[in-house]
């Protein structure tokens, strides 16, 4: 997820107290089932059973409560949404809900059929990723023979139904050499976007940094490339592009700020600020089984946890970047420093960045080993 | 399926929203949004204006004649405003055009 939004805020430390902004975008985690097994997967270590995923009408009852406290984009994800079978019943009641509402898949599990029954359910964007742009590649990384045929036909299905278009390259080592090459098939699969993004190194990413680490040379290159490339192909498709993390100089805003703009509902209803929260131990999160979505958004322990900028240490509370970054990534800092509330280690001015370019350095260029496929 | 090509705005230009982009009342936060993939934007009184009259029909020439005369404004200001909001909106491929 890569919200934009220029939606004016007024001042949110004032007096050292925090003003809490309602969220503008939900990303709900269907299920956690997928037939891909993608090693830099968003999902957590642990994984939710299908016996532990809501029903239809805790979902329903959700989608309503979102759009009562203020959320406009729904993200239905997974895992793979489509291994829903109530995904279009789903989507009806989202949109009638007045939820902007967006499918985020692998296209696996997509019919024709089915892409042209969540179009007339009012389904507004389809997301789909691509691993690569050879079979060969995109097949190894997805950890499915023949994913990548059945997504081109899935994209395919989507442009002749009318639904706006996004392809969604995660890039890293492997495949960063292909970006033009994938590129150029979004244009041809007729999607106005792509969302070129570098994979964030936290959860199965991270037990795969050797294999999946992308050396400075290929982040330049990539760099320039999205640069000539959003000139050349400006009114024919958008490209947002997540550079790579551990080569900037500064953290990025993560999520737009923690419980700031968004919000996470995982397939067993636990509500989180962002998809990884899980890996701070130190926190608890609540689940819309037990409360109101917006007592957990406004009033949670954990959506509090790093809200403002009282939890920040001295370095970043008296940084004037506060307000740009608000204090980076807390699930990095989790697993990089050892404390979520440590400054983001990716910042220029931690004292843990040199290690952290040091080691991404090492990885970058080791051979690729083996993947450790999520799940299996 | 062919590549399309970015196509140039003038007062010729007929545009509507593409699919997948619409207003929406935001009443939470008491204003109008204009959403698309992944963007979220307020838009004040004017520019809800400009985009409920891209109908898909009539030129932002045919448009700007009308606001020039309801607002009793210059018609080449109201155009040339309206010919930079319509290329602003088109190069983020929110718009489908016609000319």
């Amino acid at each position: 997820m890569n919200e934009h939004v220029n939606i004016a805020r007024t001042s949110e430390w004032n007096g050292g107290r925090v003003r809490i902004p309602a969220p503008i975008a939900m990303l709900a985690e269907l299920t956690h089932r997928c037939p891909l097994a993608c090693p830099y997967c968003s999902n957590p270590l642990e994984l939710d059973g299908v016996k532990a995923e809501l029903s239809t009408e805790a979902w329903i009852s959700v989608f309503e409560q979102a759009a009562a406290l203020g959320v406009l984009h729904l993200h239905l994800s997974g895992g793979e949404p489509a291994a829903r079978r109530d995904l279009v019943e789903l989507t009806i009641a989202a949109a009638k809900a007045g939820l902007y509402t967006n499918l985020i898949t692998s296209g696996i599990g997509l019919t024709e059929k089915r892409i042209a029954e969540l179009s007339e359910a009012g389904l507004d964007h389809l997301q789909l990723s691509i691993q690569g742009a050879t079979p060969d590649l995109a097949d190894k990384v997805g950890g499915y023979k023949g994913g990548y045929h059945r997504k081109i036909a899935a994209a395919e299905w989507t442009h002749a139904a009318g639904i706006p278009l996004t392809v969604n390259a995660v890039c890293h080592k492997q495949n960063m050499d292909q970006i033009g090459d994938m590129l150029d098939l979004a244009v041809k699969l007729g999607a106005r976007r792509i969302e070129i993004a570098t994979v964030q190194f936290h959860g199965w990413a991270e037990r795969n940094r050797k294999a999946l680490m992308p050396t400075r040379q290929q982040v330049l290159k990539t760099n320039a490339f999205v640069d000539e490339a959003r000139k050349r192909l400006e009114g024919i498709i958008v490209i947002d592009y997540v550079p790579a993390d551990h080569h900037s100089t500064y953290p990025k805003a993560c999520m737009g700020g923690w419980g700031r703009t968004g919000l996470n509902v995982t397939p067993s209803g636990k509500v989180l600020p962002c998809h990884a929260a899980e890996s701070i131990p130190s926190l608890q999160f609540e689940t819309v089984r037990d409360k109101p979505l917006a007592d957990i958004w406004y009033d949670s322990d954990a959506f509090n946890a790093y809200r403002g900028d009282s939890w920040m240490p001295d370095l970043c509370r008296s940084c004037d970047r506060k307000a740009i970054d608000m204090g980076g990534c807390r699930c990095q800092a989790m697993a990089l420093a050892g404390d979520p509330a440590a400054t983001d280690p990716v910042c220029i001015r931690s004292f843990k960045r040199q290690a952290l370019v040091e080691q991404a350095e090492i990885d970058s260029c080791i051979e690729p080993p083996d993947f450790i496929y999520r799940g299996r | 399926m062919s590549e399309p090509s970015a196509v140039a705005v003038t007062a010729q230009t007929v545009a509507k929203l593409a699919r997948g982009v619409r207003l929406r009342e935001d009443p939470v936060r008491g204003q109008t949004v204009l959403l698309a993939p992944e963007r979220a934007l307020a838009l004040d009184e004017i520019a809800v204006m400009i985009v409920n009259a891209l109908d898909g029909e009539r030129s932002l020439d045919a448009i700007a004649e009308e606001f020039s005369v309801k607002f009793e404004a210059p018609k080449d200001q109201v155009l040339s405003d309206m010919i930079a909001f319509v290329d602003e909106f088109s190069k983020r491929r929110m718009l489908e055009l016609k000319s």
